[in-house]
């Protein structure tokens, strides 16, 4: 074989080529594909719908990529089941091979999924789901949503100084009902209030009315509620038809109670609650200001809640972390790359817990009030800077 | 020995072939679920946790299809067994007892005899009364895990569960391969043993009493004690079902008891086709199948396509999948016979 001048520029350009091409390749990488495990349908649709919209707006305002890497989403249905979840989550991990599970609406099925991204070695970032023990069943989740007791720390500290020193409390008949009965007796009394008397009401179909009337009964000066998100507004119109507010009562409790999802159909009974919680969608910030114009352009309307702040900044951690390891997305540095991050979030600012992986945040007092609009928001009116999650640091047990 | 004679006549030789329950076809079951399951692991390798599901969901079917097909017992709680065994199975692995084969037979004792004892309610009363019945049942167990959070961990469920390898070899893997083999050999064990029992004196005699009570009675069929086992069988087996949930996901939560997994097998096996075992594995493999590439398609909007096919299905088909077969097995024969009957 003759090896000739035009032959060894041609195959010096084709290995040029080839060289060049595998470069780009390194370089622009693989997509990062990120898996969002939350309930589509169901009773919690709202959640998953909430936590969707707010993540493609992240993606929308970023041009879809991340630390120079294009993002693949997977949206993945777990109707609110746990054992769905699960297995969405073996499959996203084993058959889509994606970098980062993202979402998890409701704490079994977190609870279920968070062996997966421990076995498998993936970031899981739980945007939702608020029960605290949560982040310590793997040592590769992150949380940005809140924890049931940070969120009613809030509550529980400002009522005794406000001259509401003295509850009664009343939560739905499940865990995360009880846990909120217990950290806001624990906390209350320690800042001085006297639970007189703790009410629970069944969770199936529940008839708030006789309980209601035991609360009043026991003329407190709060009635603190946890109930789940929608059932809330029932409470307040059964509460105002006892007209507990002209009995001297006011109704208190974490901002689950007055969702800015379904706040605006509540109506005039919703006026004067005030409850505590991380996010609020009248939030007076440029970064608020902005979320809400672009979230409400994309669903159509709707006000950003709570589970849309939670995602949006799950993206935003993933962006921050995966900029620390310079595109690297494997779970154990990304772990480490998170732990200690913070921003400025919509709903203030935020920071990552290096500990315990937990977020801290501050925790605002909102009461429900008419806005210029004529609409129903819930107004901040006071704030507790950096709370971090009351059970890992000790005032709960 | 008498009245179990007595039954096989009484169940005509015209229904014996409605059902089409010759044991051949129970042994082709068994080599269908055997193929297709193995034709699963080797062309699909990375869908093994969604196969374990369907099998899972076919055992749950096909102890559902014992009590309904067979027995003729109306259920809309059968989930309370299938949980029940789901519990078991979980707080005896909690509790330090990780061997996996002797805590799923564990699960089906429990739920059995919770069977056994149930089934003294469903003997008064029919198909309405018994509907009512289960329900609440399935609703007073719920709420009583629910409650009992010491024990159950209530809505947050059963973390932690840790299972031994199974026979001490095979470990529980993230692909799900020892979770689809599990599922898969204890699948067959159990629809070998329903087999068995359909075409056994016990099954004809089922049969007879779902076609007739009043005169499987006059036969000197033993109505009662007949349904009694049935219906204990069947929580057993569901039990069973429910224990391979929790070992194999290694998590149990309430989701196990509710209403909706009652549901859900009812439509399972109303789509498949109830009194023929058949009907029990195809209806969960379709069903799971249709669930998983409408979800797929359009994440938001699925539930309102599988209802629509399930509608479909229930006018065109209102004896399931397999009565649908057969109706057009029946057909195509009779149109071949048609054709060869001018020539001869």
């Amino acid at each position: 074989m003759r090896i000739d001048r035009r032959g060894l520029l041609f195959g010096g350009t084709v290995s040029a080529a080839l060289v060049a091409g595998g470069a780009r390749k390194a370089r622009s990488a693989s997509p990062l594909k990120i898996g969002l495990v939350l309930p589509m349908t169901g009773p919690f649709a709202s959640t998953g719908r909430a936590s969707e919209t707010a993540v493609r707006l992240w993606l929308e305002e970023r041009g879809g990529r991340i630390a120079g890497r294009t993002v693949e989403l997977l949206v993945r249905d777990d109707t609110g089941v746990a054992d769905t979840g699960r297995r969405l989550a073996q499959e996203l991990v084993v058959r889509e091979g994606v970098d980062v599970l993202m979402g998890f609406g409701l704490t079994p099925i977190a609870l279920a999924c968070a062996p997966i991204a421990e076995q498998a070695g993936k970031l899981m970032v739980v945007t939702a789901a608020a029960t605290s023990i949560i982040t310590e069943r793997a040592s590769v989740i992150v949380r940005t949503s809140f924890t049931l007791p940070q969120a009613t720390l809030g509550i529980a500290r400002w009522a005794p100084k406000n001259g509401l020193s003295s509850a009664v409390s009343l939560v739905s008949d499940y865990a995360p009902g009880h846990d909120a009965e217990k950290a806001f007796e624990q906390l209350f009394t320690a800042a001085g209030g006297t639970v007189l008397e703790k009410l629970r009401a069944p969770l199936q179909s529940p008839d708030f009315a006789p309980l209601l009337q035991r609360a009043k009964d026991a003329k407190p000066q709060a009635l603190f509620v946890f109930v789940p998100s929608g059932v809330g507004a029932q409470l307040m119109k059964q509460a105002a038809e006892r007209d507990l507010a002209g009995a001297g009562i006011r109704l208190i409790g974490t901002g689950d109670l007055t969702d800015d999802d379904i706040l605006p159909q509540m109506g005039e009974v919703a006026i004067g609650t005030t409850t505590s919680h991380h996010y609020s969608a009248a939030h007076p910030s440029p970064e608020n200001e902005r979320f809400q114009a672009n979230y409400q352009r994309l669903s159509g309307g709707r006000r950003p809640n709570f589970m849309a702040v939670g995602a949006w900044d799950g993206m935003e951690l993933v962006a921050r972390a995966l900029e620390r390891t310079g595109g690297d997305a494997e779970g154990k540095k990304l772990v480490e790359a998170a732990k200690g991050l913070s921003w400025t979030s919509p709903r203030g600012p935020i920071a990552i817990d290096p500990a315990t992986r937990d977020i801290v945040q501050d925790i605002y007092i909102r009461r429900v009030e008419r806005g210029k609009d004529g609409e129903l928001w819930n107004v901040e009116i006071d704030r507790i800077p950096a709370v971090a999650d009351p059970v890992k640091a000790g005032l709960v047990r | 020995m008498a009245d179990e004679r007595t039954a096989e006549i009484a169940v005509s030789g015209a229904e014996d072939r409605a059902f089409g329950l010759a044991e051949p076809a129970g042994i082709g079951l068994l080599w269908a679920i055997a193929l297709g399951a193995l034709g699963t692991a080797w062309f699909f390798p990375l869908h093994l946790a969604l196969a374990a599901d369907i099998l899972i969901l076919a055992l749950f079917a096909l102890s559902l299809d014992l009590v309904l097909g067979f027995a003729g017992i109306v259920s809309l709680g059968h989930a309370a067994f299938f949980g029940t065994g789901a519990y078991v199975a979980g707080l005896l692995a909690l509790a330090g007892w990780r061997e996996p084969l002797s805590g799923l037979l564990a699960a089906g004792v429990v739920a059995g005899l919770l069977g056994l004892v149930a089934s003294f309610l469903l003997l008064r009363g029919r198909d309405l009364s018994r509907l009512m019945v289960t329900l609440g049942l399935g609703m007073m167990l719920h709420e009583a895990a629910n409650k009992a959070a010491w024990l159950t961990g209530g809505a947050d469920g059963l973390q932690g569960i840790r299972i031994d390898p199974i026979a001490g070899l095979f470990a529980f893997d993230l692909f799900g391969r020892t979770a689809f083999f599990y599922s898969l050999s204890v699948t067959l064990l159990a629809v070998a043993l329903l087999v068995r029992l359909a075409t056994s004196p016990f099954g004809l005699a089922l049969r007879a009493i779902r076609a007739n009570a009043l005169r499987a009675r006059l036969l000197g069929i033993d109505v009662e004690r007949h349904l009694v086992i049935a219906h204990g069988l069947g929580a057993g087996l569901a039990g069973i079902a429910g224990g391979l949930l929790a070992q194999t996901t290694q998590f149990v939560s309430l989701d196990v008891l509710a209403f909706q997994r009652s549901a859900e097998v009812l439509l399972v096996l109303l789509l498949g086709g109830a009194g023929n075992l058949w009907g029990a594995v195809v209806g969960a493999v379709v069903f799971k199948l249709a669930h998983e590439t409408l979800a797929s398609i359009t994440v938001h909007y699925w539930t309102f396509w599988l209802g629509a096919m399930l509608v479909v299905l229930v006018l065109f088909a209102s004896d399931g999948m397999t009565g649908l077969a057969r109706q057009l097995a029946h057909r195509m024969r009779r149109r071949a016979g048609a054709r060869r009957a001018p020539g001869s």
